[in-house]
């Protein structure tokens, strides 16, 4: 029997469809896949029988014919996702044991398109990480190693690490993701997948673990760029539910795939050009702009003149949302609660126990700029920093319809390779920008470095022109010939 | 600016978290490194520049005035570290 994990989730859909193979053995073969592969602590929790209870309805199904654009995908959920009844910790001892009673907007949609789920993925404890170095449960091992015999382990990227190493290995068809600065695109370079985030505000945002509210939006992350339209086009649309979900509707965005990309002009923005980004990347992203006008785009040089106060006006405006939003943690109404005298004292020791490290680095910085005498200086400079940040895009999408730059400043590095704070931070130096402004994103692997690790192209697009960004992702994937797969050595 | 023990010790309070001195010491330094760095939004001119509150236009829809849930309190409650009586229950916060 052919291996149904190397699939994409096109070819599984179509080989489901035409009686080639059933769902049944699409989860079976995913079940298995995910309990040999524990060494890569991409699950926190597995749930074979739920793979296979959709499955058998996606069976079934096909007998009426009357089955969702899913039926027969089994997918992974990055722990931040609310499913009911399944613990949902977001990476964190805090909400450990938390069974939501309910279930996210995305998740339900993945569902009631036919979907199944196969676990729980690891990430960065509340997606605060570029490495998932910071998750309760431990790092996430990638599934790539380097080329020269070196057996070590390396990270798969954070925050959505769980996701991006269970596609690239195989163990996922295809799994959900959230960015807030760059945590789908980032790990989706560094394991050599596809993740698109899309314009704030295309995905709910109900019934996922808060970050930062005015940055959060979900997306898919998978093998092919035609594989993450089906998943987005599934996970996208409106939700009354969430205050900031826009009213428009879900578009085609599989149907109107096209790589031709005649009368497009992308943009090459002047200052992502930064110092101590290694040679590869520069000359990948020079391979980028060639295909791209192969494919008959117009490359053009733009300017984003905020580009290098991005990052700091993100450290400020992200762990300040985060300090309100993690203040919920109060060990009353769901997971930890360690007794201490009185009141404040069980809040504060409950906090202590059940954050990292890093999540209280956060909310240090997010409670003291937002604080009394300092909170016009730090958070409402950073907002109106925003603003221009925001603008600068508006300015550039005037001459171009697109932007392209490398998605990260390197390649995957080891685990505790990185250990000072900022270090980490500017992992996302490339992909934070796009995220302040609310702007559609996506990662596609463009090649493999000196070491055999992939590296990823980041495109960018106006406001709501996801398919804009598909379309460039697609002319690069026909391009760029990336068939990589890592060594199976776990 | 930079912040000092006692400051940290402020900021720990207000945020809830409790930490040991050794934790509040390594602390100190690392807030200021961050601190520091982001201090280079000083040098953009925002003069004029509205802050940025929302990434998309959005304006707060209204809804009609129905329950839309509800009847789920033993489900809510079955995440709670201590309920008693179908309520939440904390330590005694009155004398």
């Amino acid at each position: 029997m052919t291996d149904l994990t190397t699939l994409t989730i096109a070819e599984l859909r179509d080989g489901f469809r035409s009686g080639e193979f059933t769902a049944r053995e699409i989860a079976e073969q995913y079940n298995s896949a995910v309990a040999a592969a524990r060494s890569l602590n991409a699950y926190t929790v597995e749930t074979p029988d739920d793979a296979l209870a959709a499955a058998d309805a996606a069976d079934k199904a096909r007998q009426s014919a009357e089955f969702g654009p899913l039926a027969g995908i089994p997918l992974g959920i990055k722990d931040l996702f609310a499913t009911r009844g399944v613990d949902t910790t977001s990476g964190s001892r805090i909400l450990s044991g938390f069974k939501p009673p309910y279930e996210s907007t995305v998740t339900a949609n993945l569902r009631s398109a036919g979907a199944g789920m196969l676990g729980k993925l690891n990430m960065d404890e509340f997606a605060m990480g570029s490495s998932n170095e910071t998750s309760a449960y431990g790092p996430v091992i990638s599934p790539w190693r380097r080329r020269e015999g070196s057996n070590a382990a390396l990270t798969p990227g954070g925050s959505s690490g769980g996701s991006a190493a269970a596609v690239a290995a195989n163990i996922a068809a295809g799994a959900t993701g959230t960015d807030t600065g760059g945590s789908i695109r980032q790990p989706a370079a560094f394991a050599g997948i596809c993740g698109i985030k899309p314009t704030y505000g295309r995905c709910s945002r109900w019934g996922i673990v808060a970050f930062a509210s005015s940055l959060d939006q979900a997306g898919p992350m998978a093998r092919t760029v035609r594989d993450c339209a089906i998943l987005l086009e599934a996970m996208a649309g409106f939700d009354p539910k969430d205050s900031t979900s826009f009213d428009v509707p879900v578009p085609p965005w599989e149907g109107e795939l096209s790589g031709d990309l005649r009368g497009k002009r992308v943009g090459i923005p002047k200052e992502y050009r930064i110092d101590g980004v290694p040679a590869e990347i520069n000359a990948l992203w020079d391979r980028g702009i060639e295909w791209l006008r192969d494919a008959g785009a117009q490359p053009v040089e733009i300017s984003l003149a905020h580009t290098r106060y991005a990052l700091p006006t993100y450290y400020i405006i992200a762990p300040a949302e985060a300090s309100s939003n993690l203040a919920r943690y109060d060990g009353v109404r769901y997971g930890l609660r360690v007794e201490a005298d009185g009141l404040n004292g069980m809040y504060s020791a409950t906090r202590a126990a059940g954050f990292g490290a890093e999540v209280k680095r956060r909310i240090m910085i997010g409670t003291y700029v937002l604080s009394a005498g300092f909170y016009e200086a730090y958070f409402t400079k950073a907002q109106k920093v925003r603003s221009l940040i925001k603008r600068d895009f508006a300015a550039a999408f005037e001459q171009c319809d697109l932007i392209l730059t490398p998605t990260a400043p390197s390649a995957a590095f080891g685990i505790g390779e990185t250990t000072d704070p900022l270090a980490m931070y500017l992992n996302d130096v490339f992909a934070v920008p796009a995220s302040l402004a609310g702007l559609p994103a996506m990662s596609v692997p463009g090649g493999l470095d000196a070491q055999g690790l992939p590296l990823g192209l980041h495109l960018i697009g106006r406001e709501l022109d996801e398919q804009g960004v598909l379309n460039a992702g697609l002319a690069i994937e026909e391009r760029a010939g990336f068939t990589a797969k890592p060594q199976r050595w776990w | 600016m930079s912040v000092t023990a006692e400051q940290v010790r402020h900021i720990a309070r207000l945020a809830r978290l409790e930490m040991s001195e050794e934790e509040l010491e390594r602390l100190v330094p690392e807030l200021n490194n961050i601190l520091d760095w982001v201090e280079q939004l000083g040098e953009v001119d925002t003069a004029g520049v509205e802050p940025l509150t929302a990434v998309v236009p959005n304006a707060l829809r209204l809804r009609d005035d129905q329950v839309t849930d509800g009847e789920c309190r033993d489900e809510i409650l079955g995440n709670a570290p201590v309920a008693e009586h179908g309520f939440f229950a904390v330590p005694k916060v009155i004398e």
